[in-house]
């Protein structure tokens, strides 16, 4: 069969890092085909050539025969490559219909014609079993409908020839999961071409066809999905052995075993109307308290209460035993509570600062801008932190957006592990980035726990709280449900359970 | 083993899409009706305090008299909406003014000269919003260059007032048109009003328009989604241009006369009229329906101190400040309570 899309030597290089360096990628029509690779092998950087955001070093792109050149995202789209990226890319304050079709709104006579648009952005988000009002502003909806009104953008431009999902499943779930791969089998069987990116693998092994794998902006192979087993594709992804990774496995279980130490922080009947309901928790020294709930459920909430985020309004906060008043998360910083946001990209990384002045941020505002840190000590911290954590490229000065997320990630965790704070609260610190990096990250919190310090887990991924939890607090509704002591006889069957509600299964 | 999987989340029994939107009003309006409220308001105070204030000719003689400003503003609401800003606006009415009242004295037929000085500012946005887009340049920055340049060459033209004799200048002036009660409106208030009329419909009803929205509301999403935000920003400028000479235009109607000094601090007022008209400052959200009212509400202030008679006219510029402040907490009140 013809390539619909046929990419030979890529490159594409920024200063001081060759993202892609001659990279083939073909995609067929009527295909699923998955992108995978660690975050910096160089799938983001493949996939905003392929939609017209950069311009390549060299190399060709072929689109159905024709040979092509993008000068931006406008030509791409209007040659059939439609996106849809993994942070929303819409604008909030315009309606869902607006959404779906600024661009290429329905006219008549000239002007846009409101009410035919409005009829087809229904018609469209119908597809998707979607039934919601169109006219409301975009950002009245939840993160999940957004990412699905972006889906429907993307699939609503009758000339789509390529369909490219970047992440698009990071903030769905099940459900909405499924509903997104129907819509994607439906338009794979119209022969529309389709790049999917996932970090999920069972996902991408349930619905690819083929994949190819990138590893540091080389091309390591194109394969079917189904003759190649996922430990396989994991050694290829991250290109050593997996042995290393197996030992965090059982180093965790153990630790779960592990003495818990004094109570640093208890919240007593603690709650704020409207974000969570009042939930009493106690967490130790040398304990990692996981956090477990659907998106929404009140995770992140209960979360920002203990660091001052957000102002309780019922119940008390006792930090090591004594009533306190954490008013702002100033407050909190000042008793050794360190907060990891799950927003990187708007709440914790300054990406126009280096590596080495994100690091130091927290550390520096705990001391007062009056005292600033002396250089010599930054050098030594940062030098230290970006070993430990295995920090890519290592280099301090280098602006924090060229990093890949998962080193972000890591440059976010050390800014606040610098702090050497009592309690580590980490908000997602996994979500969008790639199974070695996950796993480093997952045995650094284990670490830490073991050298006596508390961590507040909050993550998605039932398997990874399990993995890491001496004891599990289950949210639904926005409320504290049930807390499970994380032993043999619990497991993920369980925990769903309770986030179910009871439900007899 | 590594953590292959997708997290497992049980399937829920409500429809993920019921439900989980929460009713609210519509915030976008709130800033508009705002104003209108304090708008009827002012005039309500006017009314009850004044003897012959609630005379139909002394609301008209608020478009009347800010006619001009009106243009101006609605250019303005453009480049707010875009979260841009454009300083260069008053001293485009002054060098329009001065080049129209030079050329006319030497006697240029006024059928020239009214195109050419609507190129002149035309030309100048056009440039400035090449320079923002191209260069990357703050709008700030690259609007008070084109400030100060178009301030000098006023300036070096002619420092002094020149009056405007030319017949054609002096009948449109002139012209009023009477309604059966005797109350007039001049026929800078009918420009006015076409050009406020033509500015709604393109911002509701075309792409330019809603496209103008989006890169207020986002501007790299914007882009991503294939949005031509290039051509748009600079076509905002231009369009602001061009509604600052068409503004310099109707103020040498209003005025008869040509001075590099006209419109001094006249962007500062048409900002403000547009914030108080309920447009945010960040882009993305506002109508020009609420430019209209801002500007009602900034001459209905200076038509109370003119009634009021012993107070100074600086009192005007004070109330425009205290308004400003309360429209801008509002705005961010709102926005506040949309997140």
């Amino acid at each position: 069969m013809a390539e619909q899309l046929k990419m030979t030597g890529i490159k594409k290089v920024f200063p001081g890092v060759v993202a892609l360096d001659d990279v083939d990628f073909r995609l067929l029509p009527g295909e699923i085909h998955a992108l995978m690779g660690e975050n910096g092998a160089g799938k983001s950087t493949l996939i905003k050539v392929l939609t017209g955001v950069y311009d390549i070093d060299g190399g060709e792109i072929e689109l159905a025969g024709q040979k092509v050149r993008f000068t931006g995202p406008l030509q791409a789209q209007q040659a059939g490559i439609s996106t849809v990226y993994q942070e929303v890319n819409l604008c909030p304050n315009l309606s869902v219909a607006e959404n779906i079709f600024i661009g290429r709104e329905p006219r008549k006579f000239g002007r846009i014609h409101w009410p035919e648009m409005r009829r087809r952005a229904r018609a469209s988000l119908a597809r998707l079993d979607l039934d919601i009002d169109v006219t409301a502003q975009l950002d009245s909806y939840s993160l999940a409908i957004q990412q699905m009104v972006a889906i429907a953008r993307a699939t609503d431009i009758g000339t789509t020839k390529v369909l490219i999902l970047d992440e698009p499943t990071s903030s769905l779930d099940a459900s909405e999961v499924e509903q997104l791969f129907t819509i994607m089998r439906r338009l794979k069987a119209d022969g529309v071409a389709i790049l999917f990116v996932s970090h999920f693998l069972d996902q991408v092994y349930e619905v690819a066809d083929r994949m190819t794998v990138l590893r540091n902006g080389r091309l390591i192979g194109e394969f079917r999905t189904d003759e190649l087993p996922q430990m396989q594709l994991v050694s290829k992804m991250i290109g050593k052995e997996l042995e290393a990774l197996e030992q965090i496995e059982e180093h965790a279980r153990e630790t779960t075993v592990a003495e818990r130490g004094t109570p640093i922080v208890e919240a007593r009947e603690l709650g704020r109307t409207g974000a969570i309901a009042p939930f009493s928790l106690t967490i130790h020294a040398g304990e990692v308290v996981g956090l477990a709930g659907l998106l929404g459920s009140g995770r992140t909430e209960l979360a920002r209460l203990l660091f001052g985020a957000d102002r309780p309004d019922h119940g008390e906060l006792l930090i090591d035993g004594r009533p306190h008043a954490v008013k702002a998360p100033r407050d909190a910083m000042a008793e050794g509570i360190a907060f990891s946001s799950e927003n990187r990209r708007t709440e914790g990384i300054i990406g126009e600062l280096t590596v080495r002045e994100n690091m130091i941020l927290a550390m520096q505002a705990a001391r007062g801008w009056t005292r600033p840190i002396p250089r010599r000590k930054q050098d030594e911290l940062v030098e230290q932190y970006i070993k430990a954590l295995q920090i890519r490229p290592a280099d301090p000065e280098r602006l924090v957006r060229d990093l890949s997320g998962g080193n972000q990630q890591k440059v976010l965790l050390a800014r606040w592990l610098i702090t050497e704070p009592r309690l580590l609260i980490i908000d997602e610190p996994t979500r969008g980035i790639d199974v070695g990096a996950k796993a480093e990250i997952q045995r650094l919190v284990a670490q830490l726990a073991d050298g006596g310090m508390a961590v507040l887990f909050v993550s998605a991924e039932l398997e990874e709280v399990l993995r890491l939890s001496h004891k599990i607090e289950v949210l639904r509704d926005r409320r504290l449900v049930e807390e499970l002591e994380n032993g043999d006889d619990v497991d993920a069957d369980r925990i769903m359970q309770t986030i179910a509600g009871g439900a007899t299964t | 083993m590594i953590d292959v999987s997708t997290p497992p989340t049980p399937q829920k029994n409500r429809s993920i899409l019921g439900g989980r939107r929460v009713y609210r009003p519509n915030t976008k309006h709130i800033p508009v009706l705002a104003t209108l409220a304090l708008l009827i308001v002012m005039y309500s105070i006017g009314v009850y305090n004044y003897e012959s204030f609630g005379d139909t000719q002394v609301f008209l003689n608020i478009f009347v008299d800010n006619a001009f400003l009106l243009v101006v503003a609605v250019g303005m609401t453009f480049v707010i909406l875009t979260g841009g800003i454009d300083l260069s606006v008053g001293a485009v009415i002054a060098l329009t003014t001065t080049v129209a009242a030079t050329l006319l004295t030497a006697g240029w037929p006024a059928g020239v000269v009214l195109p050419l000085v609507l190129l002149i500012g035309t030309v100048m946005g056009l440039g400035m919003g090449a320079v923002i887009h191209f260069f990357k340049v703050e709008p700030f920055i690259a609007t008070l260059a084109g400030m100060f340049l178009a301030r000098g060459l006023a300036l070096l033209i002619d420092r002094n007032s020149i009056p405007i004799t030319n017949d054609f200048w002096t009948q449109i002036a002139q012209k009023r048109f009477r309604f059966d009660d005797g109350v007039f409106i001049s026929l800078n208030v009918v420009i006015a009003a076409i050009v406020v009329l033509i500015a709604a419909l393109v911002l509701a009803w075309t792409r330019f328009g809603r496209n103008v929205y989006a890169i207020g509301g986002n501007a790299d999403s914007a882009l991503l989604m294939g949005l031509p935000v290039g051509r748009t920003r600079i076509a905002v400028y231009t369009l602001s241009g061009f509604c600052a000479s068409l503004g310099g235009v109707l103020y040498s109607f209003y005025t008869s006369s040509g001075y590099s000094l006209h419109g001094q601090g006249l962007e500062l007022d048409a900002i403000a009229a547009v914030v108080i008209g309920g447009v945010l400052l960040t882009g993305g959200s506002g109508y020009v329906l609420g430019t209209v009212l801002g500007v009602l509400v900034l001459g209905l202030i200076q038509t109370i101190i003119t009634f009021q008679g012993d107070l100074n006219s600086w009192w005007t510029r004070i109330v425009v400040g205290i308004l400003l402040f309360a429209f801008i907490v509002l705005q961010r009140l709102v926005t506040r309570k949309a997140k």
